[in-house]
């Protein structure tokens, strides 16, 4: 169905990039291929390739490339658009900005029927609600007409794929489709995908995350660098993969505990019936945590859970509506940020996006310097956190997302603090960076006996580091204790949806 | 048009200029920087009249032509920077300085105060700077002094606006919050962090800014609310020179071809910096 | 969206009251006696000043004086010139029909000229010529547009009237010159707009969907190039207003922006402060129009 060999992508801007360099592949009638690969592997670049749609200023070029049959190469405008949306469907990762925002999801699936010619005005509307209806959207009739910032992200996924199933492909590519979603909805939209391809559509996956994929391709390709490093059947890789970079993927994505055997000492943090209620409200209820010394304890939920909000009640962001939080034996809500100040550098945070924690006109070794004592050397922190002095005079910009969250963590550690709160530390990050800043943060728990808590809507990241868990709901905490116990008989219903959505590799090794 | 804002100030265009543009536009402010300081090392006297030589067209003697009074228009396109340019410069000192005041001010202090300073810089933002101005005038009376605070009023919202919204994105930034996490005072966020941030941008924007208040400038002395004849005011100039446009286009559209170069050269510049700028820090 | 509209009328009555007691703090503020400030260059007789006295209830507390001049602007009873010995809204009423035309065609021609610019120019040369061409329009003093297009097609070729306002002939150069500099903004803001909106996801679906680019433009992108556009409607309203006084005066046109220039020169403040008042209150209208709109153009707005 394609067949493609040595083909080269370049973008020709401002700067000359090679995103791909030399690509072979085929794929099938039927098959399900899977692309993985990390940001800037040239993974999205190859599969937009195959519907002429690698970007403004894309130089492609190949020594096969063959589409359904028929040389692309020299393909002109129109007949790229005749291949575009009718043998092949393109779904990009988050609907609320994939989809038209000013258009209502009716008018976006229904351009695709006017623009092939399908059906007649009359007999579109049915056309569309029964699209709607494949795809599993519930009450179609009134979702036609509604915009995507009304639907809920699982439903706009849907509707996002039932525009690009409208017009009857054969192949679908699927960009990232489950990235911006929550673990539950995620599983969901895998299932509808699996669905698609029974159905005898062929499938082309692209996705950072190789346990997204696993349980859906036949074949993986692994990029890296703008080249395939390695490539087979699912199993083949998973089990025996040969490049170095694939099984760091298979390490990543299969998880590794980073345990300790130090017991918890004194109590750092407590909170008491935490309550924080916005306008009519209520974010956070009933709320009780205690986190002793060289703890780490995992906070899981969704987005709209209210774990940020507890982060940042317990950093002394906002005051509870009831409730209190002691630190170190003193009182940190309900008294003045003069009274905190003194033990402030004893609670350090780690956010998601470290770019935006740093004061864009610092350059690192201001940044690290102002976590030390005045006129401390930030060279041995920049080394405990794997950092060269050559960083030591860059801006924040000009660092890699991981030297960036290393300076992060850097940060947080300069000052010994008794407590960090990690706030999605690893959620932007690269899966093969993923494990070293989670390396990182276990090594410094077992060297400083600094006690995490570690918030993550990723419950494999908190299976890998934490000792307790607990899962918030609704502003609830619906289920905790130690992670074993939690992850092997999960108690509460809510806590085995979010298991059972978790994608593994399930391997018979 | 641009005797209010030529473009509203939240907003950055992406406008890429190519290197002989740039050059170009250095150029053009060379000269009219050197024009301000030393006008006579280049020109003559700008208010010698020669009866025998009234609306002469541009000749090798007289590059720009002559006026109705005989008077070398580019001698007096040279001494004219002096004058316009310094009211421009002067206006968009005052705007800045109060703008950054009332800006800061709004960003720091909170809910009341900030709402009523804002709606206030929001209203008087997109209300007619030539009629603000004109209603100084009115008020104040004719004459350069009260042109310069004129203009330096009407166009203090725009800065103050820019402040405002820069200091509640700076205040609010995730970088402000870590600097929380290491004991520092309000005072010390705001010096340390804030104020920094807020002021980066300012010199680029004045620079464009300069532009505008050039242009209103320009027009508020065309209708005669300037500096009065026979001083050589572009705006000025061209006014006077309209009544003989027929028969000498020279005297009108050369002066005015000064404030187009003038301004086209300050933007430009200003906004090749601003996307300098904005590539190192964000 | 009830109360987003009935927001936007509460916030718009105070930006009127704003500049109602912005201009009436003018007028105390002025150098002299507030008498003095309201004859201007006028005639002055002790009649004339009784009369001045009794209007404004000077001979009355301050705080009633205010009050009366807030009710009487709210009545639409905008004074009386005494050096034009008229009623102010008869001086604005009678001014104001060449006004409103040239400031309609000025921003329809505007507005037309810049999309069609930004719809249109989106190849790399023609792309550059045109941001060139707005970006030397928009630094352009615009008395001088209209002083060169007057002394290329009125005198030179005759092909419109010098001066006055003499049919639709004579709106065609004003409106132009009026209209050029608006089309040059809002042509570079909506190509901004539309480059954003192409670079969007969305509009690499809609390309998936086998859309050709000029429908991926003007169905898509478009809407989404007219949001920052719109937020300049305010903005707009200013430079018409602002415009008309400086183009009257080249294009020797009647209007309120040659009533504005004369009553500055003349000291004639009544007729000054009708005219802010007035300004402020085509200000709020149209800015109410746009917040509205936003409402029909982005239906994320409409939850309220």
């Amino acid at each position: 169905m394609i067949e493609v060999e040595n083909l080269r992508v370049t973008f020709t801007g401002r700067h000359r990039v090679e995103a791909v360099r030399g690509v072979s592949f085929t794929i099938g009638e039927g098959e399900c291929v899977a692309i993985v690969g990390e940001s800037g592997s040239g993974k999205s670049v190859t599969a937009r390739s195959l519907v002429g749609l690698a970007g403004p200023h894309a130089h492609v070029e190949a020594g096969t490339f063959t589409v359904d049959g028929r040389d692309v190469r020299g393909f002109a405008a129109r007949d790229w658009r005749r291949l575009r949306g009718r043998f092949a469907g393109l779904i990009l990762q988050d609907a609320l900005v994939s989809l038209d925002p000013l258009r209502t999801v009716g008018a976006e699936i229904g351009e695709v029927l006017q623009t092939h010619g399908i059906g007649d005005r009359r007999d579109r509307p049915q056309r569309i609600q029964r699209l709607l209806t494949d795809v599993h959207v519930p009450e179609p009739e009134r979702r036609v007409r509604q915009y995507p910032h009304q639907l809920s992200g699982g439903l706009r996924q849907r509707a996002l794929i039932a525009s690009a199933i409208a017009g009857g492909p054969r192949l679908l590519i699927a960009d990232e489709p489950t990235t911006a979603l929550d673990a539950t909805v995620q599983a969901q939209i895998l299932t509808l995908l699996a669905e698609r391809r029974a159905t005898g559509e062929t499938l082309l996956l692209i996705s950072h995350d190789l346990a997204v994929v696993s349980k859906l391709a036949d074949r993986v390709l692994v990029m890296k660098d703008g080249r395939i490093v390695e490539s087979g059947d699912t199993r083949t890789i998973l089990v025996g993969a040969a490049h170095p970079y694939t099984k760091e993927l298979v390490e990543a994505a299969s998880g590794r505990r980073r345990g300790t055997t130090a017991e918890p000492g004194g109590v750092v943090a407590e909170a008491t019936a935490l309550r924080k209620v916005y306008g009519d409200r209520t974010v956070v209820r009933d709320f009780d945590l205690t986190i002793r010394r060289g703890e780490i304890v995992g906070l899981v939920g969704e987005s709209g859970s209210g774990k940020t909000t507890v982060a940042q009640l317990l950093f002394g962001l906002t005051e509870p509506t009831s409730g209190r939080v002691r630190f170190e034996g003193a009182d940190f809500s309900g008294v003045p940020e003069r009274a905190r100040r003194p033990i402030r550098r004893r609670l350090q945070l780690i956010a998601q996006d470290p770019l935006s924690a740093f004061d864009p006109r610092w350059t690192v070794r201001r940044i690290v310097g102002e976590a030390l004592p005045r006129g401390g050397n930030p060279e041995p922190v920049l080394e405990r956190v794997g950092l060269g002095a050559d960083v030591l005079d860059r801006y924040p910009r000009q660092l890699s997302g991981g030297q960036r969250q290393r300076v992060a963590v850097a940060r947080a550690i300069a000052p010994r603090p008794s407590l960090i709160i990690c706030d999605e530390p690893v959620s932007a990050l690269d899966v093969s960076v993923q494990a070293q800043v989670l390396d990182l943060l276990a090594q410094i728990r077992e060297d400083d006996g600094t006690a995490l808590l570690f918030i993550s809507h990723d419950l494999g990241v908190i299976r890998d580091l934490a000792d307790r868990v607990l899962v918030m709901h609704d502003g609830r905490v619906v289920e905790q204790g130690p992670v074993k116990a939690v992850f092997d008989h999960a108690g509460h219903e809510y806590t085995r949806a979010l298991l059972d959505a978790v994608p593994t590799l399930e391997v018979s090794r | 048009m641009s005797l209010a804002l030529p473009r509203p100030a939240t907003r950055r265009l992406s406008l890429r200029i190519p290197r002989p543009g740039l050059a170009l536009a250095g150029i053009v402010l060379g000269l009219a920087a050197a024009a301000v300081l030393w006008p006579s090392a280049f020109a003559g006297d700008p208010l010698a009249a020669d009866p025998l030589r009234v609306l002469e067209g541009p000749s090798a003697a007289h590059w720009f032509g002559t006026d109705q009074l005989g008077r070398d228009v580019l001698d007096r396109v040279v001494h004219g920077a002096r004058h316009s340019l310094s009211i421009g410069v002067a206006a968009t000192l005052i705007a800045v300085g109060a703008g950054l005041l009332l800006g800061l001010l709004a960003g720091l202090t909170h809910r009341f105060a900030d709402e009523a300073l804002s709606r206030t810089f929001d209203a008087l933002s997109a209300f007619p700077l030539v009629l603000l101005a004109l209603l100084f005038i009115a008020i104040a009376g004719t004459g350069t002094t009260s042109l310069i605070v004129a203009i330096g009023i009407a166009t203090t919202p725009h800065y103050a606006r820019v402040v405002r919204a820069q200091t509640l994105v700076v205040r609010r930034a995730p970088y402000v919050t870590h600097a929380v996490a290491f004991g520092a005072s309000r005072t010390r966020l705001v010096l340390r962090h804030v104020l920094p941030n807020v002021l980066g941008p300012i010199p680029v924007l004045a620079m464009i800014g300069l532009g505008e208040a050039i242009l209103i400038a320009a027009g508020l002395s065309f209708l005669g609310l300037g500096p009065q004849p026979p001083s050589p005011e572009w705006g000025a100039m061209l006014s006077e020179g309209r009544g003989y446009l027929h028969i000498a286009w020279w005297a009108s559209v050369l002066p005015g071809c000064a404030v187009t170069a003038t301004v086209i050269s300050l933007t430009v510049i200003g906004r090749h910096l601003q996307n300098r700028f904005e590539g190192r820090i964000q | 969206m009830i109360t987003a509209i009935a927001r936007r009328v509460a916030s718009g009555a105070i930006v009127l009251w704003a500049a109602a007691t912005a201009a009436y703090l003018a007028l105390l503020a002025a150098p002299g006696d507030i008498v003095d400030a309201i004859i201007g260059d006028g005639a002055d007789t002790p009649q004339i000043r009784s009369q001045i006295i009794a209007e404004w209830n000077l001979d009355r507390p301050a705080i009633v004086q205010y009050l009366d001049y807030l009710l009487r602007a709210a009545q639409g009873d905008l004074g009386r010139s005494y050096l034009l010995q008229r009623p102010v809204r008869d001086v604005i009423g009678e001014q104001i029909l060449p006004t409103l035309k040239l400031a309609v065609a000025a921003a329809v021609f505007g507005v037309v000229l810049a999309l069609i610019l930004a719809v249109t120019t989106r190849h790399r040369w023609v792309r550059r010529v045109s941001s060139t061409a707005e970006l030397i329009i928009v630094s352009t003093p615009p008395f001088l547009i209209g002083i060169v297009l007057l002394s290329v097609f009125s005198f030179r070729f005759g092909l419109f009237p010098v001066s006055g306002d003499r049919g639709w002939a004579g709106l065609v150069l004003p409106a132009i010159t009026l209209g050029l500099p608006i089309a040059g903004v809002l042509a570079q803001v909506l190509r901004d707009g539309l480059d954003r909106a192409l670079d969007e996801p969305f509009a690499v679906t809609a390309r998936a969907r086998g859309l050709r680019e000029r429908a991926v433009l003007v169905r898509h992108a478009l809407r989404h190039a007219l949001m920052p556009a719109v937020t300049l409607l305010g903005w707009l309203s200013g430079v018409l207003i602002g415009g008309v006084v400086i183009i009257e005066q080249v294009f020797g046109r009647p209007g309120l922006g040659q009533v504005t220039l004369q009553a500055v020169g003349n000291g004639d403040m009544p007729v000054v402060l009708a005219v802010v008042v007035f300004a402020a209150a085509a200000f709020v209208l149209i800015n109410t129009a746009a917040d509205l709109a936003y409402l029909l153009i982005d239906p994320r707005l409409r939850r309220s």
